[in-house]
């Protein structure tokens, strides 16, 4: 990994940057050869997807990444994916941020192999020139499931070559945050940069996908460092798990069951000479891992959403009020959009919206949702989703929807958030691991932060198309800010009026209490503000605290900060305090608006606070009660906002408040688990803040203070 | 500037293959990109080697084609590697031809692919000459 690490570093980077493409059909091969070489990458080529493995397996290949076809002969890219993640740690393996998880387990199970392929750094799936939109569809999820972390369509255009050195350097950045885990600034600046350079590259592909990459990344940090540690222990006589053994393993495991299947009597079904019950037992977990990657994909039930979330919601006291508000109204929203979203996530149609809903938009559904938990948790929530967002943002300079969904996931699995995950369906069970790496990364500080830029970047792309999800999750927030609005300040978040439309669609389905949002699309939001000032109040002490980590935050992190901060300038004041969550009090008085900035502003706080939250945590704590609450209010304006499109902005803009950053930084800095806990609230932050304010908010961030 | 000037000519005719659709001009420019000192006639190399490897994949169609009962799975993969591979050197219409024999496939209309088969290699072969015709003014030109 040092090696790789240090050609990424090198000035030339990225040319020389080792490349396997993997192709049947010449013509094709040879054109991506001849594009990658004018890139100046080292290319190898292969036309057969065994001799690509057998060269992947040797060790005296090493490659940074790993192009190949999805359609060959001989074994397709889909089993050529399974085989280099189970034997190998690529760091390409998924997009999606399930995946991702699935990917981090599979790395720390592959340590062997891993060791041997660290090099490898990603695996891009090609995918034929679409024949149909559900063709595609299919043919990407199954990629990312796969493990793929990032798809070019054919005909593959150099644009797209000239930027899939991302991946790697997403990958090693991990590893550098595994390594160092103190979080120093200049880290935070190298992974910025590379977050920057992923967000223009995405062009080819989709910004959803990117998120997903990052959260491979992070999840491939995790493993790395497993592998690292178990590298002394796992050098041992390696087990080359080809095709044939693989699918006797799994012949062997369907006899017996998958519960029941037990490395001892795999063995003896399979009956392999100088196989060892060790080495079945590894790479049962590892196969069980895939199965649970593989489902968590298919999965996404609505259930868990609503499930999930009123579990988290009913704990949470104060804040709880609103919190069941929210969940009713999400519960309203579960019935359509949730199904829709689940089924958006999981790339299915959304039979019941019948909401076209890519699946970034799922994603970003998944964000609002947890926007809403956090509402409903209020303080509680904000926590979780800090951490989560940390999560992202170190993990992944890709935090895309995906990755947001990650982090909500995360979130979850922190506290109320878990029900947000749940909703996920599926991916929870992936969730809990990737929240797991997400923990991990927060540890890294630095390389959260770094990852946090990248995704910022990357989130803006992917928030084109999420803007309609947005714009429905903005309904379901409006509708959980409803409920919260019971208060009167909600009403303004309504303000969002031009996202109406989404919110209104929702509101109906959601309770009476978001609606009252509706009402909101006044934007009224002032009235609703003072109220939120109330609320701010109790925040505001909490803030000050927030206030010194902010002001850590933004030395670190300054690059997400100031894209926010941009982007809040149009909002405003409000903006300023809605984002500092932490803020949160503060922008309460901002309010609507600054609800979804703060989630957003936490999430790039996050990223930056990882280490701050800490501290920020505790002062949330004091305040979330009201802040929350308050918060959840203003996730539901900035939703409207968002909806709004200019609405959306605004957000962003609000975002950029530095003061919410600050505050994250200082909590990141304080404990690990308090940035866990923040990284999460962030997460669920920024998972709302990528669906509206993605595009414009994280870009900015990246940018410039 | 002289209309029957050899390098207008080239011009001109780059051209008319772009506008009467038979090549796709984003794809046609992005091979041309790729040549370089080195590589001086990369775009004339790949439309031989799809030439090449292409007509091994029209005997494979029409193989399966006469062979009852037809092997539409198989088919269809082939359909897809000739699809992709036309669209990547930009054969419009050849790929356009390939896009609606695979729906035949799909369909599983032996008829409809036996007659848009026909089309292809129509398509195909007018390609060939046209593209033939040009890179040997290319190369005259120098």
């Amino acid at each position: 990994m040092s090696t790789a690490s240090s050609s990424v570093v090198s000035d030339q980077f990225p040319a020389g940057l080792r490349v396997l493409v993997v192709d049947d059909d010449l013509t094709c091969l040879m054109i991506l050869e001849r594009m990658l070489r004018t890139c100046l990458y080292e290319v190898t080529k292969s036309n057969r997807a065994e001799l690509a493995l057998d060269m992947l397996r040797d060790k005296r290949n090493i490659f940074d990444i790993v192009i190949s076809d999805v359609h060959m002969p001989d074994m397709d890219g889909f089993k050529l994916l399974e085989q280099v993640g189970l034997e190998m740690d690529l760091p390409v393996i998924s997009k999606y941020p399930i995946l991702v998880t699935l990917r981090r387990i599979f790395t720390s199970l592959n340590l062997n192999l891993l060791l041997n392929f660290d090099l490898v750094r990603s695996l891009i799936c090609v995918i034929r020139a679409v024949m149909s939109a559900d063709d595609s569809k299919h043919v990407v999820m199954k990629s990312v499931t796969h493990g793929a972390c990032d798809y070019l369509i054919k005909p593959v255009r150099i644009e797209a070559l000239k930027n899939i050195w991302q991946h790697v350097v997403r990958k090693k950045k991990n590893e550098w945050k595994e390594i160092e885990q103190s979080g120093s600034v200049d880290e935070g600046d190298r992974q910025q940069k590379p977050s920057e350079d992923v967000d223009y590259s995405s062009s080819a592909n989709e910004g959803n996908w990117r998120s997903s990459k990052r959260r491979k990344d992070e999840e491939d940090e995790a493993d790395d460092r497993d592998d690292r540690d178990d590298s002394s222990t796992l050098k041992k006589p390696q087990v080359v798990w080809s095709v044939e053994l693989h699918q006797q393993f799994v012949a062997a495991v369907n006899q017996l069951g998958i519960d029941k299947a037990v490395p001892k009597k795999i063995l003896e079904l399979m009956n392999v000479p100088g196989l060892t019950r060790e080495n079945v037992a590894s790479h049962l977990q590892k196969y069980r891992l895939y199965l649970r990657r593989l489902s968590g994909v298919s999965q996404h039930p609505g259930n868990s959403f609503m499930s999930p979330q009123d579990a988290s919601y009913g704990p949470l006291s104060s804040l709880n009020g609103l919190d069941l508000q929210t969940f009713a109204a999400t519960g309203h929203i579960p019935a359509q959009s949730l199904a829709t979203l689940q089924a958006a996530g999981l790339s299915r149609s959304t039979a019941k919206s019948g909401i076209p809903m890519p699946l970034v938009e799922q994603r970003n559904l998944f964000s609002f949702d947890n926007a809403k938990l956090r509402f409903g948790d209020g303080q509680p929530q904000h926590m979780n989703n800090g951490k989560q967002m940390n999560l992202l943002h170190g993990i992944p300079t890709n935090m895309e929807p995906k990755q947001l969904v990650n982090l909500h996931h995360s979130a979850q699995s922190l506290g109320g958030m878990n029900m947000q995950v749940s909703p996920h369906g599926g991916h929870n069970g992936q969730s809990s691991s990737l929240l797991m790496q997400m923990s991990q990364p927060q540890a890294r500080g630095q390389i959260l932060n770094e990852t946090a830029g990248g995704q910022v970047a990357r989130l803006p792309t992917s928030t084109g198309q999420p803007i309609l999800s947005n714009g429905i999750a903005g309904g379901v927030l409006t509708r959980s800010g409803i409920g919260e609005n019971g208060r009167a300040g909600y009403n303004q978040v309504p303000q969002t009026s031009s996202m109406l439309n989404f919110p209104l669609n929702h509101a109906a389905e959601l309770p009476g209490n978001s609606f009252p949002l509706g009402s909101t699309p006044g934007i009224s939001a002032l009235p609703a503000k003072g109220g939120f000032h109330e609320d701010a109040n109790s925040d505001i002490k909490g803030s000050a605290g927030f206030i010194a980590s902010y002001d850590i935050f933004n030395d670190l992190q300054q690059h997400k900060p100031n894209g926010w901060e941009l982007q809040n300038v149009g909002v405003g004041l409000t903006f300023d305090a809605s984002q500092h969550s932490n803020s949160l009090r503060s922008n309460i008085d901002v309010a609507p608006s600054v609800l979804i900035n703060q989630s957003y502003s936490s999430g790039q706080r996050n990223g930056q606070n990882g280490n701050a939250s800490v501290t920020g945590k505790a002062i949330f704590s004091v305040g979330e009660g009201t802040e929350h609450r308050n918060n959840g209010q203003n996730v539901g304006h900035h939703m409207n906002n968002l909806l709004g499109d200019n609405s959306m902005r605004i957000k962003t803009e609000r975002v950029p408040d530095t003061s919410f950053q600050p505050a994250l930084f200082p909590q990141h800095f304080g404990q690990e688990d308090l940035m866990s806990a923040l990284l999460k609230q962030q997460q669920d932050g920024i998972g709302p803040a990528e669906n509206e304010f993605d595009f414009d908010g994280y870009p900015l961030d990246n940018i410039p203070v | 500037m002289d209309r029957n000037h050899p390098q207008h000519q080239v011009l001109y005719m780059r051209r008319s293959l772009f506008d009467q659709g038979y090549i796709d001009r984003e794809q046609f420019i992005q091979l041309e990109e790729l040549q370089d000192d080195a590589n001086p006639n990369f775009a004339e190399e790949i439309v031989t080697l799809f030439y090449t490897d292409s007509a091994r994949l029209i005997q494979n169609i029409e193989q399966i084609l006469v062979n009852k009962p037809i092997d539409f799975a198989r088919l269809d993969d082939i359909l897809h590697q000739f699809k992709g591979s036309s669209s990547s050197i930009g054969a419009k219409k050849v790929k356009e031809a390939c896009t609606q024999l695979r729906e035949y496939c799909c369909a599983e209309n032996a008829e409809g692919c036996m007659r848009t088969l026909q089309v292809v290699k129509q398509e195909y072969a007018v390609l060939k000459r046209k593209l033939e015709t040009y890179f040997q003014m290319v190369r005259q030109v120098g």
